[in-house]
């Protein structure tokens, strides 16, 4: 059987010191492996600024896995579980990605994205600001 | 009564809306990505409706999720009073 791929992001306390962040990232990677689990990329954007306070915090540490694992492997709800336990986790993620997510996680890792993605932004902009401005003339009328 | 005057519709041409998943051939939409998303919210992070934005209901539908998505991890606020 195929395995089924899932993507996971966590967001961790800021209060967190250099060596209790790697600690818990390295548990949470645990226990992916030992769960049957393949760990195919981990991506860390550190001290992130969030959207909105949780717990009375405006930053935290992002840290996103992408494994494979068996669909009925039961690793997500165990997965789940040590992020409820654990304190020191803001807010949790998971979700099962597609076929296309997968392919675009791809092209993601190998950077070839970053500069697409950065045409993208630029070809997207005008389109955004055009709409923008229809949308107050609309409002206007 | 004076006559009322007969109300003549003038049509605004506007260019044509189109699908730019469909028209860039864009099969995902990233929910980590939060400038991106940024074109299909208000300044409130209300989600835009299909008739502005010009979205194919297919997409609409996974910009909707990847939205709400982003918007657990914090990366989107829930309520804003201005955010462009």
């Amino acid at each position: 059987m195929a395995k089924t791929h899932y993507e996971s992001v966590v967001v961790l306390t800021p209060v967190l010191s250099e060596k209790m962040l790697q600690d818990a990232v390295s548990s949470f990677e645990k226990l992916i492996t030992e769960n049957g689990g393949e760990l195919i990329h981990k991506e860390n954007w550190g001290l992130t600024k969030m959207a909105y306070p949780i717990q009375k915090k405006t930053t935290g540490f992002y840290q996103i896995f992408e494994f494979a694992a068996e669909a009925d492997a039961q690793i997500v709800d165990k997965l789940e579980l040590a992020y409820r336990r654990d304190e020191q986790v803001l807010r949790y993620l998971c979700i099962k990605l597609d076929k296309h997510a997968i392919k675009y996680n791809e092209r993601r890792r190998n950077g070839e994205f970053k500069k697409a993605k950065l045409v993208d932004n630029t070809s997207a902009a005008p389109v955004a600001e055009a709409k923008l401005a229809t949308i107050t003339s609309e409002e206007e009328e | 009564m004076a006559k009322r005057q007969k109300y003549t519709r003038v049509p605004v041409i506007r260019p044509k809306k189109y699908c730019r998943f469909k028209k860039s051939g864009i099969k995902y939409i990233d929910y980590k990505n939060p400038d991106f998303l940024m074109a299909f919210i208000n300044e409130q992070g209300k989600l835009l409706p299909r008739r502005i934005t010009g979205t194919s209901l297919k997409y609409q539908r996974k910009v909707a999720v990847a939205v709400k998505r982003c918007r657990h991890i914090a990366l989107l606020p829930y309520v804003a009073d201005q955010m462009k």
